[in-house]
């Protein structure tokens, strides 16, 4: 009898360690981080700073390229022929180019190709107008980025990366986001590190931020030399992030701190 | 490039011979703001390469202050709260009221000098890699070599000073 039971309690135990063990595991996005004031301004469409980077997008989804077609012309004027299961899929392996395609490479490469103008300049601020616009159609989506692929190797070479000492501050993305989430950096709360919510609007700089561009925020703030625009790095680094934040609901425009 | 500055050197000294006297005093002048220019700069490298004092580690702790250098407590308080300097707010709890938002990701330091000796307490600030390799704590005097792509501001550079260690050592002894 008393076997049994103990058997039972050492049982109990060894269950709730591994559900605790789970929960401390799985994703959780940045918004469950953040004070209740500013998920309520990320939750009002009408508070959120970053819609405006959305209006701004959808502006130029409808502005006539060289060859007097739109965005819109193909994927309707509110983008509502996009398909959102297929944004949330994003960074994916183009074929064609053999390389992996984030969401800013595939539209900048639709600007060239089918609008004919001059492509943007990786991450400036009207490409990733279009990227806010076009990420927020997938808005509650699942991240479901598929690295059993070709991808397999860009995201490896990522988490090497994550896992990198950069900077005089010689630290990783690992040790703040892995090992310190939920703990305070002076009067911030440190997140998992997720990218469910990019591009999404920073309270501290008060502007729109592009993944990329938080990622050399990072770099300079280790007082690190961040990699050039549209480098390998940040590709590599982006399949990661995006592949390790499967299962979140995409927030696009998110708001944090 | 050192040729031809080679050869501008010899014309500017044969010339003044032959020419009028006021262009040798311009020319005078000239050599005179370039020497300047030249020493101003070579003040100021070496204001910024400071040496790299090395030490040594002796069961976890260095017991020898960096460079034979005297800590001032005063001084390495004003480190631990300067956000470009110790910023140890950032991470750890510290006895400074006026200070808000302490950080919690490290250790609390109140009291910090009744558990860990001096020369641990230099270790700490000054490698803690050592003895925890993965910490996230920056190892404020940890060797430039060690650094993977720092900015051309702080290439070849420790986090602090020698001197400033030594402030924030002495500092810290103080939290009993």
């Amino acid at each position: 009898m008393l076997k049994t039971f103990v058997k039972l309690v050492y049982l109990i135990l060894a269950s709730s360690w591994m559900l605790s063990v789970a929960y401390a595991q799985s994703p959780r996005s940045g918004y469950e981080f953040l004070t209740e004031s500013t998920r309520e301004m990320q939750d009002d469409e009408f508070a959120n700073p970053g819609m405006v980077e959305v209006e701004k997008g959808r502006k130029l989804f409808n502005t006539p390229g060289d060859n007097d077609k739109t965005c819109a012309t193909c994927h309707g004027e509110n983008g509502e022929k996009l398909n959102p299961k297929k944004i949330a899929q994003y960074p994916v392996y183009n074929e064609e180019f053999g390389v992996p395609f984030t969401l800013q490479k595939q539209i900048n490469l639709c600007w060239e190709d089918q609008l004919d103008n001059v492509p943007f300049i990786d991450d400036c601020v009207e490409v990733v107008a279009l990227e806010t616009f076009v990420r927020h159609k997938a808005k509650g989506e699942t991240v479901n980025v598929d690295i059993s692929g070709p991808l397999k190797p860009y995201y490896e070479a990522g988490k090497e990366l994550y896992n990198t000492r950069f900077g005089q501050l010689d630290m990783a993305c690992k040790h703040c986001h892995d090992y310190n989430a939920g703990k305070k950096l002076r009067g911030q709360v440190l997140s998992q590190g997720h990218s469910n919510g990019f591009p999404e609007y920073r309270l501290g700089t008060g502007r729109i931020t592009s993944l990329q561009r938080r990622l050399r925020e990072c770099f300079v703030s280790f007082r690190a030399t961040p990699f050039d625009f549209g480098a390998e790095e940040w590709i590599n680094l982006e399949v990661y992030l995006h592949a390790r934040g499967n299962g979140l609901k995409i927030e696009t425009p998110a708001v944090r701190y | 490039m050192a040729i031809n500055s080679l050869i501008f050197l010899r014309n500017l000294s044969l010339k003044p011979l032959a020419m009028h006297s006021s262009h040798s005093l311009k020319i005078l002048s000239m050599l005179t703001f370039l020497a300047t220019v030249f020493a101003v700069s070579l003040v100021t490298t070496s204001v910024h390469a400071e040496q790299y004092y090395s030490w040594q580690m002796e069961n976890f702790a260095i017991n020898a202050p960096l460079g034979g250098l005297k800590g001032n407590a005063q001084r390495g308080r004003q480190v631990a709260i300067d956000a470009h300097k110790g910023s140890c707010l950032t991470c750890h709890e510290m006895p400074i009221p006026e200070e808000p938002f302490h950080g919690n990701i490290g250790p609390s330091l109140i009291g910090v000098a009744t558990r860990l000796t001096e020369g641990q307490l230099r270790l700490r600030v000054v490698d803690e890699k050592q003895i925890n390799p993965e910490t996230i704590m920056p190892g404020y005097y940890r060797h430039p070599r060690h650094f993977t792509l720092v900015s051309d501001d702080y290439e070849g550079k420790t986090f602090l000073t020698a001197q400033e260690v030594e402030d924030v050592v002495t500092y810290l002894l103080t939290l009993k």
